[in-house]
Parts: C-alpha cells; structure tokens; sequence
C-alpha cells in the first residue's frame, strides 16, 4: 500500500554554474540565472510503501512522518536561500531535480525501516513543473 | 529520475463515427455527439525520464517547451479537431485517441536525449487519460 503526505516550503534560489560565463548560465537557465535570485512555493509530495501495521492499522504513524518531513526538510528549507543556506546547494545547482534528490537523501534514511520503503519524492517547483525521483541508480 | 511539465490547449471537437448510424452515435456520444461541437481546456503532462546532465537538468525547459510548442501546442491550440488536425483525420477525437496522436507526434524523430515517459491529458478535471511513451 501507498501512502503520501504533502508538505510545503517556500524558497528563493538561483540557477548558474560557478564555472561556467553568464552567458551561458542564461542560454541554459534563462530566468533562473538571474543573479538576484527569485523564489517558488514548493510542493513536496511524499510517497512511502508499506502493509498497514496489525495492531495500529497504519503504514507509517503520520505524526512521526510530519516531524520527519519538518526536522529533514521544511524548517532547514524553508524561508531561506537555498544557494547561501541549505548545503550543498552552495556548490550543487539547486535545480528541481538536485532539490529532490536532496530531499531523497535526507529523508530515505529515517523513512526507509522495517517493511516501510521510501517509494516516491515528488516536488512541485510550480504547477507546471515536477520532477519524480524514486531512488533510481 | 522523471521530469514533467504541464501544458494547457483549448480546442473544440465533435464525437461521431461513420461506423453507427446517427440515433446510435448519439446514443453513444451523448451531448458530445451535438452536430454544432463543443470545446474543452485541455491540460496536457509530458513526463520525460533520464539523468540530470551537467546543468542539474533532466532536460532543457527551454528544448522541451519548444518541442511541445511546435509539435502540439502551435498546432491544436484554439483548433477545431475533427478538421484542423491531420493525423486526426478520420479518427473520432476521443481524448483516448488525442492522446495516442500526441504521444507519436511527439515521439517520432525526438530530439533530446532524455526519453518520452508518457502523455497524460486532461479533457476536464473529471476525465483524465495516460499514456505510456512507446519505446
């Protein structure tokens, strides 16, 4: 069984490689390169598999997995720049996809335990745009 | 690691097959068999899979939406299915068989190097078709 929670953070980025010229930062980033920066609300979804507990009839208690969710993710990302504030964004792009696998690392070892696997991160940049990762080489 | 952007088009169309007669059709299609056609805001999701490249990307935003643009967007956006369409031709515009002529509209001769995954669209927020990419 599957079950999802939904958190959401708010953050500013941007997007350019030290190592590469302004130039091409904006031919590959466009906006996202503005050095300034800009913000999105984030939509994080995730997705844990498991089979319902006998005794409490629960995947995952979801008190715990909201403090997870807070303690790995919102209170560490949200309301800050994620380039100066959160590692290691101060030398990864924080793109959508390296924001969730990010998410993934930090979360798939305090939610993966037992018979409870971390199936899914999903997170929403906007809602026109989410990236998938479910731990996939 | 999959990748997915939402697009939107709005479109009219009209269901109705040659294959029934025409109390059968509207039997079978209902309001949609209405002779005058009607219309739809459709949302489409193309879900690309790969690996971040060396941008931290699974692909360019800027490629894909041009690839969608000029592949489905320019070409459906504030149309009439059932006559402006060519692969549509023929075909009853289900959103079954819109989605079918998008995924190899979009799939034949791709161009980037992260895979088609699936289409998945939205005729309104009630009915909603995925589609596996062909590989």
């Amino acid at each position: 069984m599957l079950l999802t929670r939904k958190a959401e953070f708010s953050a500013s980025h941007v997007c350019a490689r030290a190592d590469w010229s302004e130039e091409r930062n904006r031919s590959v980033y466009g906006a996202n390169a503005n050095p300034n920066g800009h913000g999105h609300n984030y939509i994080l979804e995730v997705t844990l598999a498991g089979e319902p507990d006998p005794i409490t009839g629960m995947v995952f208690d979801l008190r715990e997995l909201k403090e997870i969710l807070n303690d790995e993710v919102i209170e560490p990302f949200d309301h800050r720049n994620l380039n100066r504030e959160v590692p290691p964004f101060d030398k990864i792009v924080p793109t959508t996809e390296n924001v969730a696998l990010e998410i993934w690392r930090r979360l798939n070892p305090r939610l993966s335990r037992g018979g409870v696997k971390l199936a899914n991160v999903r997170l929403y940049e906007t809602s026109d745009l989410y990236v998938d990762f479910g731990g996939e080489a | 690691m999959k990748l997915t952007r939402r697009y939107e088009f709005s479109a009219s169309h009209r269901l109705d097959t040659p294959a029934l007669t025409p109390d059968a059709n509207r039997d079978l299609y209902g309001k949609c068999n209405n002779p005058f056609g009607h219309g739809h805001n459709y949302v489409l999701e193309v879900t690309l899979m790969g690996s971040p490249d060396e941008s931290g990307q699974v692909a360019s935003r800027e490629a894909l939406d041009a690839l969608v643009g000029r592949r489905v967007l320019s070409r459906y956006d504030h149309r009439n299915l059932n006559a402006d369409i060519a692969e549509l031709n023929g075909v009853v515009p289900t959103t079954e068989n819109i989605a079918v002529a998008i995924e190899r509209a979009l799939n034949e001769d791709w161009p980037l190097s992260a895979r088609l995954d699936r289409v998945r669209i939205a005729e309104t927020e009630r009915n909603i078709f995925e589609l596996e990419a062909k590989r």
